[in-house]
């Protein structure tokens, strides 16, 4: 039940948004937030409930829903999905705050858009159907169309064009995937009356006793690895996430980095490597290759960008990067990794974006020359943004390290891999990342002030305290303390990797006994 | 019985947290002060009575005390727990004790600042990571420390933020700060690989399981590629730390920071962790004597070009940083030989004169009201007695003129590096000789001869007792520091005189020495009087030299005569081997170039982001076309219609 209510108490919210006024903007944002903060404190409750002992689905419902293809209402979490959705559900009611003060039109639709943009994200972390998944992972683009479309800033026509277009070629050919896999394991191997399931552990316990030819599995693997690997994004998948970070309003830039992007991520876990593990491995060194270039590439790239917020930006690429190769070294070092790096990139690129919005409001400007010594005049601030500027760049004792260092030992010691240099190179990143955003501290809040209007900013409300304590809170908590998280997703990825190992054994004895058997015809 | 080892990083822990979260609203600089001072005094304390404890119980085996699992996945797990050996123990009381002399002399020297808390509670976070890099049980979190300390270092170098700092492509002291922490990152990057190494090859990152597994399997590992490799990479790591070359670049510009940072940072603490990093790998060093010759070599080089670079800067706290890189240099040529005592003998030394000196540059500057150029000082000993004493008597214990502190640990360097390494030695003594030299020439040129400042404008003036009467401190320690490790030729003569620190680290070094005692060879005893009287003959040899040119001429000519004679040397000596210089043209040019105009303008802007809109133009183009045939005439589709099903029946007949 507490799943259920943590669900659809946003929808609940904005579809009561819908009868307030107009002109009741006040009532519109108190009530959101109310909302959000509630949703908050539900999620509480399934930590409390949870038990990181069972690697199964928790919470679960499971009503039928549309016979004739085996679809229905199923929803439950794991350790996992836990995590993902107590990071929706911190970050919303932030985001929410924050958008007190930087949206100033059509106030009820924005709020109601925010509730359903979250209603669609618990969604997608806690659906347990394909169907269900398919219905919330596209939902989410109606929302945030919208938010980055109406709310944002000059060039936002473009920006949710691009996001939209991208986001829409990846889900068809995870539709597609989802229809042939439904029809595949249906009929060939359940046999049931539709002749097709979107079960997703039905699905996943068919293919594992049943298996899948290689052939196949390849084609289904990247339908759906496409999808993901454009919403994580990763190199060279990436361009529309410069433009809609940059156009969208700051709590838009705070939802997409601190939540949309790990529904890839969750996504590649959940689905790529669960369900196939074979054509994972087989495809994991092109992937991971791909993502420690983009390590290095999001590095290089943010290091000379001009716009703060673009150039957070592209940090997110360099970051993903990290996690997207800790979940193909496949190993529990590297998924654990990925899933604590996720949350740890939505708390501190989320903070990042919500500190520019802040000084954005104040001066309407992102060009990092207009700034230069507001260390002076606004003191609080600088220390905020340092923290969250350290937890970037991945120091210890601040959660970033944690979630770096656990992606890059898992793909230094994977077998799947096979090579260090994945993590060697994936490892120059912690140089880079010091580069990039320690240069542009230096440019935006040491110094002298250069810039007149710069001498009368404010330093920072009580509201903006409100939102930032509580990331630094978990931010230190995550990097002092990190097994309070870790464990609740421990044993269901300890279940995954022994698959994934499981199934790497009978691959190489696969290959050698192939290898014996042309080593005979080779004697005959 | 070791338990109260958590309360040495604790301590500076709370006094950060309340420095920090609270600090603002203690508007009593003393009281702040005292906070500060305080808590460091009592890991102080606590480390000496654990000394005690630890010398009367005759520890052999290191005592850990775990603290709790900081986190752990798959067969990874790592936790915070410390150690309490010899080792850490000696680290720990020179950091504790010297931290607590600065943080006193703080108290004065920052008087009157605006960030005066802000300034304590770094200084006190500095400390508790720098104890966490040395009571570490295990290798992840002394890369917490050594992190940590980066993060201190960087906050303190940038500490006055809104000044200026004078520095190849350096405007503000920011610069500096990032310079630092980003060149030091380079050397993490080698530490991180080292530790994924060290764990896929042992299993475990915890310090004395890996020594234990390495002797166990001794003939495997020795001068096996894997110790060389993680050897040298955890080396990479100590160069950036610890300034040697390549890495060296940013401790002279680290100067941009407070004085007594200077001193206690990048001077007396920090830039040590290299040597402790190595010393508390001793084993694994042992096993790869391609590494320790590395680690010999760089460090010797690194020893006599900044010691060459002393020789012509002006700025006091530039000739103390040089002089800083270059003896660090001396303690890695020791531990390259395999003498770790030595080499942690000379780290205790240098730490004692080398803060009196920074905090003795301090009080010049304090004093001089923030002029740092000798060329602008001279006949200071007049006005600032206290300053002057203590800083000439450093120098003698720097110089290493017989029986302060520096002529024992610099002559044990210099002996065990005759034992191993002829080119080491020569190296050595050369560098040895010049740093007599530019110390020297440092203290006649400020204390000494004409007063060449605006007198009129403001005099010089003592600094107040609480930085006097550390500089005193640190004097007497600069004096007797010496006699905790006497060399046994001399103990002979004076009452069997034990090595007592030689004693202290036989439980931590005993077995790599072990591995090492086939590579030196024997030196008779008149042999080790000769170069003993050798070393000291050159030492006074460079300082009367000084003397001669800089306090008996009192317009330098000889001086003047020979920077005439060699302009392209003193140039090159002046820009400092044109090492940044390098680093900008080769490194950090190219590659911002690359980024700003391939990387970004083009294969991001134009072709990854230019194909995916140029597939949108397409698809839009030819969507253009296929609309025509959209025509809503009933004609059209039926002539359509027919014209395909005439393809179509053509097909099949063929």
């Amino acid at each position: 039940m507490e799943l259920l209510f943590t669900l659809f108490m946003p929808l609940l919210g904005a579809i009561l948004l819908l009868f307030v006024n107009r002109g009741a903007g006040v009532l519109a944002k108190t009530f959101a937030f109310i909302i959000s903060a509630i949703s908050f404190l539900l999620s509480l409750t399934l930590y409390m409930n949870f038990d990181h002992t069972n690697p199964d689905f928790q919470f679960v419902t499971n009503i039928p829903w549309i016979g004739s293809i085996d679809a229905g209402f199923r929803i439950g979490i794991d350790g996992m999905g836990l995590l993902m959705v107590m990071l929706t559900t911190f970050i919303t009611p932030i985001a929410l705050m924050c958008s007190f003060d930087s949206i100033k039109k059509r106030e009820k639709e924005y709020y109601i858009m925010v509730l359903l943009l979250q209603f669609a994200m618990t969604g997608v972390f806690i659906s347990t159907d394909l169907f269900l998944f398919y219905i919330f992972w596209e939902l989410i683009l109606i929302p945030m169309y919208f938010i980055i479309g109406i709310w944002g800033g000059k060039g936002r026509l473009y920006a949710t064009v691009k996001f939209f277009i991208f986001t829409v070629v990846g889900s068809l050919f995870m539709l597609v995937a989802i229809v042939w896999l439904g029809y595949y394991v249906g009929t060939d191997l359940l046999g049931n009356s539709a002749g097709f399931t979107t079960d997703f552990v039905k699905i996943r316990s068919a293919l594992e006793t049943a298996g899948m030819a290689y052939e196949v599995q390849k084609w289904i693997f990247w339908a759906f690895a496409i999808s993901f690997l454009i919403k994580v994004p990763l190199f060279p998948l990436h361009t529309w996430l410069p433009d809609a970070h940059t156009e969208a309003p700051t709590p838009g830039s705070v939802i997409l980095a601190g939540v949309l992007l790990k529904m890839g991520t969750y996504g590649l876990i959940r689905f790529n490597l669960d369900l196939f593990p074979e054509a994972a491995m087989a495809n994991a060194s092109i992937i991971s290759f791909l993502a420690v270039v983009g390590i290095v590439y999001g590095a290089i790239v943010a290091m000379v960008q001009t716009d703060i917020k673009k150039l957070v930006a592209y940090t997110s690429v360099s970051h993903l990067g990290f996690v997207v190769l800790g979940i193909f070294s496949m190993t529990n070092e590297g998924i654990q990794g990925a899933i604590i790096q996720s949350v740890n990139h939505g708390l501190s690129t989320g903070m990042l974006f919500l500190l520019i919005g802040f000084i954005y409001e104040r001066r309407h400007t992102r060009e990092i020359s207009d700034y230069g010594g507001i260390a002076r005049v606004m003191p609080a601030y600088t220390v905020f943004f340092g923290i969250a500027m350290f937890s970037s760049i991945g120091l210890p004792i601040l959660n970033g390290f944690v979630g770096e260092f656990l992606t890059l030992m898992g793909a230094f010691k994977s077998t799947v891999l096979n090579n260090h240099w994945y993590a060697i190179i994936g490892a120059t990143g912690v140089i880079f990342a010091a580069i990039y955003l320690l240069w542009m501290f230096q440019r935006v809040f040491l110094g002298t002030i250069t810039h007149e209007e710069n001498k009368s900013l404010k330093d920072i409300t009580k509201r903006e305290w409100a939102m930032l304590v509580p990331l630094v809170i978990f931010i230190v908590w995550l990097g002092v303390y990190p097994s309070t998280f870790l464990k609740l997703s421990d044993i269901s990825t300890d279940k995954l990797v022994k698959k994934i190992e499981r199934v790497e054994m009978k691959t190489n004895d696969n290959l050698s006994d192939k290898n014996l058997i042309e080593y005979q015809s080779e004697e005959n | 019985m070791y338990d109260s080892i958590l309360l040495v990083p604790l301590m500076p822990l709370i006094g950060f947290l309340i420095l920090s979260l609270a600090g603002s609203k203690i508007k009593n600089e003393k009281i702040v002060g005292i906070i500060g001072s305080s808590a460091i005094l009592i890991s102080f304390l606590v480390i000496v009575n654990l000394i005690f404890t630890a010398s009367s119980n005759h520890l052999e085996e290191p005592a850990i005390v775990k603290l709790y699992t900081w986190f752990s996945a798959g067969d990874f797990s790592v936790d915070i727990s410390y150690q309490v050996d010899q080792l850490s123990l000696f680290f720990g009381a020179i950091i504790t004790g010297v931290g607590f002399l600065i943080h006193v002399y703080s108290i004065g020297y920052m008087h009157g600042d605006r960030r005066f808390h802000q300034f304590f509670s770094y200084l006190n976070l500095f400390v508790f990571m720098m104890l966490n890099l040395v009571l570490a049980s295990n290798f992840l979190l002394t890369f917490l420390g050594w992190e940590g300390v980066g993060l201190a270092s960087y906050l303190l170098i940038g500490f006055w933020y809104d000044q200026k700092f004078q520095g190849f492509r350096i405007t503000w002291t920011g610069d500096a700060a990032n310079k630092a922490f980003i060149m030091n990152r380079v050397g993490d990057f080698g530490m991180l690989v080292a530790i994924f190494l060290t764990f896929t090859t042992f299993g475990t990152l915890e310090y004395s399981s890996i020594s234990d597994l390495a002797l166990a399997s001794k003939d495997i590992y020795y001068d096996s590629n894997m110790t060389l490799a993680i050897t040298l990479l955890i080396f990479l790591g100590c160069t950036g730390k610890s300034a040697q070359i390549p890495l060296a670049g940013w401790l002279p510009d680290a100067m941009a920071g407070p004085t007594s940072v200077s001193a206690l940072i990048h001077a007396a603490t920090m830039v040590t962790a290299g040597v402790f990093l190595i010393a508390r790998n001793n084993v694994l060093f042992a096993l790869s004597p391609d590494s320790l010759m590395t680690v010999g070599v760089v460090g010797a080089v690194t020893a006599i070009l900044a010691a060459s670079v002393g020789l012509v800067q002006n700025d006091i706290k530039k000739v103390l940083a040089y002089s800083t890189v270059s003896q660090l240099g001396f303690m890695f040529a020791a531990l390259g030989v395999g003498q770790f005592t030595a080499g942690l003998f000379h780290t205790m030394t240098h730490a004692f004169f080398k803060a009196c000196l920074f905090l003795g540059a301090g009080s010049v500057i304090h004093g001089m009201h923030h002029e740092q150029d000798i060329k602008k000082m001279g006949g200071l000993r007049k006005y600032m007695p206290h300053t002057f004493k203590t800083f000439y008597i450093a120098t003698l214990a720097i110089a290493g003129i017989p029986f302060f502190s520096g002529f024992f640990s610099k002559d044990e360097i210099l002996f065990t590096t005759y034992k191993g390494n002829y080119f080491i030695y020569t190296l050595l003594v050369i560098a040895a000789v010049f740093t007599a030299f530019y110390m020297f020439r440092l203290v006649y040129l400020t204390f000494y001869g004409k007063e060449r400042f605006d007198a009129a404008n403001h005099t010089p003036h003592e600094s107040p007792g609480t930085m006097t009467g550390v500089l005193w401190a640190l004097a007497g320690l600069s004096i007797l520091g010496g006699f905790l490790n006497v060399p046994h030729i001399i103990g002979h003569y004076i009452g069997n005189f034990p090595s007592l620190l030689h004693d202290w680290f036989h439980p931590v070094f005993g077995s790599a020495q072990k591995i090492l005692a086939h590579g030196e060879h024997s030196v008779p005893e008149y042999q080790e009087w000769l170069l003993m009287m050798f070393a000291t003959i050159l030492a006074v040899g460079s300082w009367q030299l000084a003397r001669a040119w800089y306090r008996s001429d009192e317009n330098w000519t000889p001086a003047r005569n020979l920077v005439a004679k060699f302009p392209v040397l003193y140039k090159t000596l002046w820009e400092k081997w044109y090492l940044d210089q390098g680093y900008f043209k080769f490194v950090v040019d190219p590659v911002i170039k690359s980024s700003r105009s391939f990387f970004w303008k083009i294969l991001d802007v134009s072709i990854i982001d230019g194909l995916v809109n140029g597939l949108g133009t397409v698809t839009k183009g030819l969507s253009g076309v296929v609309r025509r045939f959209q025509t809503g005439v009933v004609q059209a589709y039926a002539g359509l219609m027919i014209f395909g099903i005439i393809i179509i029946l053509y097909i099949m007949v063929k």
